[in-house]
């Protein structure tokens, strides 16, 4: 569900209009104001799951390095389907506390902030009119409140032996419901952990995964990368957003050799043959990505344990419809046209101090990246665009209970889609800082206070951000600074 | 650019987190160490060796309150946060009494021993295997494993169990492991078919009162102390300290304990074996032959 950009919501408090005419407002602005569904979804911070720990008797700090983040004991768990592998793994056993569900919501207090975006002069003007007719200007605008996150409620485990599940309705801040995970698991097939089968919607084998990971400010809380496309394109796709399809993944007996090949829908991992999980999305196509994934990890003795991986994702999207109604309609994504994202990653220990290295290099036919039909002409100077860049991240624990996080990121586009834009067009620089403190870790329930700052700089284009907050600025040369000031109490229980 | 009142915010709110986040805020959040009069051995300086390996307990206590505190306890008593929730209960590392062991009853277990301890886990019960930490983590944890106890300073560890070489399996192998399961009153515990519901089984407590059942062969797979035929060995010829599972080590000789371990396999319906499969085809063609084992049987049965 779209949220409301600042500037609306700014009119909105600056208004004294009936309730009628906000509904009214509201109903028109989320219907109209974000033309990018995919990234208003909230991004499923979601993957913490106290249901194992109570099954289990657990500590979160077993299974995560601070929760949701995996360790390498976690990740053999979820490799294995749930399962430690022992008698405790019976989708019928339970110890008397065992409540198979998991909630997790963040109630915050954040400020978020973008300079160079286009708003009304004077302040106060709202609407045009002869006698006082509002100037589009540069100016920043600011929000700040408290605020709740989205909601999870998870269940997962065992339905028997080897067949495991995950069910992950969540909801945005207004509490629209989609399925982010949903999916069923098919484990050590032939008795060998090197076959397993997953159905349904998942989130791709993302060595370092954007639903596991610590930030949660708008934008701290998404790897820019993962969202990227080059300005202008018309390719919806995200490497951090779940997929809906096929995986066939296995790993060796600790995880430390693991490989996934993924077929997935071309459609961001929309449902009902749409390019999203909410209702209103369009039509998707027919066509299937690819998603390749593989790692290997090393016991780097007193330093600890270090993972470096590669992956590839080739896929497809329409270029235009085939419609109904005089072409009012669209029924189904024709013109299919490639693209391709391919990187590397690690994550890497030096005792107490987990670096998380990235890079992407992204590719877009051209159709694609000047959104134009496979059936027309290209515009003058339309080209195939690129993309690279990555971040890279640090944990630092001062033990299980606190970490200092730290991200800088980088995004230049390589070649622009159309040649006589402004070489910078879109690039991206990010810089997150933040501290969790977890003062209740134990097997029955998860709390962690949660501290960032964030600031995101876009060249041009919309600042990729949590809420999809932020606005084209006038020029494309302008430097959009964006930043997130935030402050959380995350719960899971 | 960011006004100063809020720059002002977010330092002031981190450095409340930080403050707060310093304190050992929870139960548990902190590992204690031993009282030093009780002369166990120090966490700066003990160390564990397995093979190449050497593991420190000051790194180990780190990795300690990360995996282990939730049930074993700030105070590796055994009484963490989830010990009431948890049966089997957790080990009481103040007692340096261990299950699985290859030294002799009563002696402390060598350091492989609690390294393969924690690398294997033990399947009924809540401990997990731990393979998924390295080598070295494993080997730290042993080290701290080690400091809860003043044993540890005082004694060594005892003999490691020699295993001889496995005599092939024969019927006759089987037939006379039978006859000690019968002699030998295993089935009082474990019971006549082995299903852990001998007439004893009800009965039985751990060292610390608790109740505890005997091992049901039947749905088993694996032990809690391995899987591999030396395992089984190792078991009854070691004891399993903390329990009523004696050490079988001054009753047992030459091919015995071998002809036990053949036997026992018989039990385990649910898991194939060539001492199952002969034992299946013995009793398809002497099935009139066998006698029950139990109270009523004679010492001797077949």
């Amino acid at each position: 569900m779209p949220s409301l950009r600042p500037e609306t919501s700014r009119l909105l408090n600056r208004s004294r209009l009936t309730g009628l005419a906000i509904f009214t407002l509201v109903v028109l602005a989320m219907l109209f104001a974000d033309a990018k569904p995919a990234q208003a979804l909230p991004t499923g911070k979601a993957f913490a799951i106290p249901a194992f720990a109570r099954k289990y008797g657990l500590p979160c700090s077993a299974c995560h390095t601070a929760w949701p983040e995996l360790n390498n004991f976690g990740q053999v768990f979820r490799d294995n389907g749930y399962q430690l592998m022992n008698d405790r793994d019976s989708p019928i056993w339970q110890n008397p506390s065992y409540f198979p569900i998991s909630f997790r919501i963040t109630p915050s207090w954040h400020r978020e902030a973008a300079d160079h975006q286009v708003i009304d002069a004077p302040d106060g003007c709202f609407g045009t009119s002869l006698a006082n007719p509002c100037l589009s200007v540069a100016g920043k605008v600011t929000q700040s409140g408290f605020d709740l996150s989205g909601m999870d409620l998870w269940s997962a485990g065992t339905l028997y032996k080897n067949i495991s599940f995950v069910l992950l309705p969540s909801s945005d801040p207004t509490a629209v419901w989609h399925f982010e995970s949903a999916f069923i698991r098919f484990d050590n097939l032939k008795n060998s952990p090197w076959f397993n089968v997953k159905f349904g919607r998942f989130e791709l084998d993302n060595l370092i995964s954007e639903k596991r990971f610590l930030f949660l400010s708008n934008n701290g809380g998404i790897y820019q990368i993962y969202h990227f496309n080059t300005p202008g394109s018309s390719n919806n796709f995200g490497y951090g957003d779940n997929q809906i399809g096929v995986e066939l993944a296995g790993h060796n007996a600790n995880s430390y050799t693991r490989y996934s090949v993924a077929v997935v829908s071309s459609n961001e991992g929309g449902v009902n043959f749409t390019t999203d999980v909410v209702p209103g999305a369009p039509p998707a196509n027919r066509s299937y990505d690819v998603n390749l994934a593989f790692s290997q990890a090393f016991d780097a003795k007193s330093l600890g344990f270090e993972r470096i991986g590669a992956f590839a994702y080739i896929g497809q999207r329409p270029t235009y419809f085939e419609t109904t109604d005089g072409g009012t309609v669209p029924l189904v994504g024709l013109g299919n046209k490639s693209f391709y994202r391919v990187g590397f990653a690690g994550d890497l220990y030096i005792h107490n101090l987990e670096l998380l290295p990235l890079f992407m290099y992204g590719h877009d036919n051209a159709y694609l990246g000047t959104a134009t039909s496979s059936q027309g002409a290209l515009p003058s100077g339309a080209q195939a665009p690129t993309f690279y860049g990555g971040f890279i991240e640090s944990h630092y624990y001062l033990n299980p209970q606190n970490v200092i996080l730290g991200r800088f990121e980088k995004i230049n586009v390589g070649q622009q889609a159309l040649s006589g834009n402004p070489g910078n067009f879109g690039n991206v620089t990010a810089y997150s800082v933040g501290y969790r403190w977890y003062p209740i870790m134990f097997s029955r329930a998860g709390v962690a206070l949660d501290g960032e700052y964030s600031r995101v700089k876009s060249i041009g284009i919309v600042p990729e951000s949590g809420d999809g907050t932020g606005n084209i600025p006038l020029f494309p040369t302008d430097g959009v600074w964006s930043s997130s000031i935030y402050f959380g109490i995350d719960f899971d229980f | 650019m960011i006004s100063s009142k809020f720059v002002a915010t977010f330092a002031l709110g981190s450095i409340a987190l930080l403050t707060f986040g310093a304190a050992p805020a929870t139960a548990q959040s902190h590992v204690n160490s031993p009282d030093p009069l009780l002369g166990a051995p120090s966490v700066n300086t003990e160390e564990s060796h397995i093979g190449t390996l050497t593991g420190h307990a000051e790194e180990g206590k780190h990795l300690y309150r990360r995996y282990c505190i939730g049930c074993h306890g700030p105070d590796g008593d055994g009484n963490g946060m989830n010990a009431q929730w948890i049966d089997p209960k957790p080990r009481d590392f103040t007692e340096a009494t261990f299950k699985c062991r290859s030294t002799p009853t009563g002696t402390l277990p060598t350091d492989q021993d609690l390294y393969n301890a924690i690398t294997r886990g033990f399947i009924n019960t809540n401990m997990p295997s731990w393979k998924p930490l390295t080598e070295q983590q494993r080997a730290d944890l042993v080290a701290f494993i080690k400091t809860w106890s003043p044993r540890w300073a005082k004694e060594k560890p005892g003999d490691v169990l020699v295993i001889p070489a496995e005599p092939p399996v024969t019927i006759e192998s089987i037939l006379h492991g039978r006859e000690l399961f019968q002699k030998l009153e295993c089935w009082k515990c474990h019971g006549p078919a082995g299903h852990g519901d001998g007439p004893s089984a009800a009965t039985l407590t751990d060292s610390k009162d608790n109740p505890i059942r005997p091992y049901n062969f039947s749905t088993g797979t694996r032990f809690k102390c391995g899987a591999t035929n030396q395992d089984i060995y190792r078991i009854f010829m070691t004891g399993v300290d903390g329990t009523p599972m004696p050490s079988f080590h001054d009753t047992l000789t030459g091919n015995d304990p071998w002809d036990l371990v053949h036997f026992l396999r018989t039990l385990q319906i649910s898991y194939p074996s060539k001492e199952l499969d002969l034992w299946q085809g013995y009793v398809a063609s002497h099935g009139k032959d066998i006698k029950p084992i139990g109270p009523d049987s004679a010492a001797g049965a077949q």
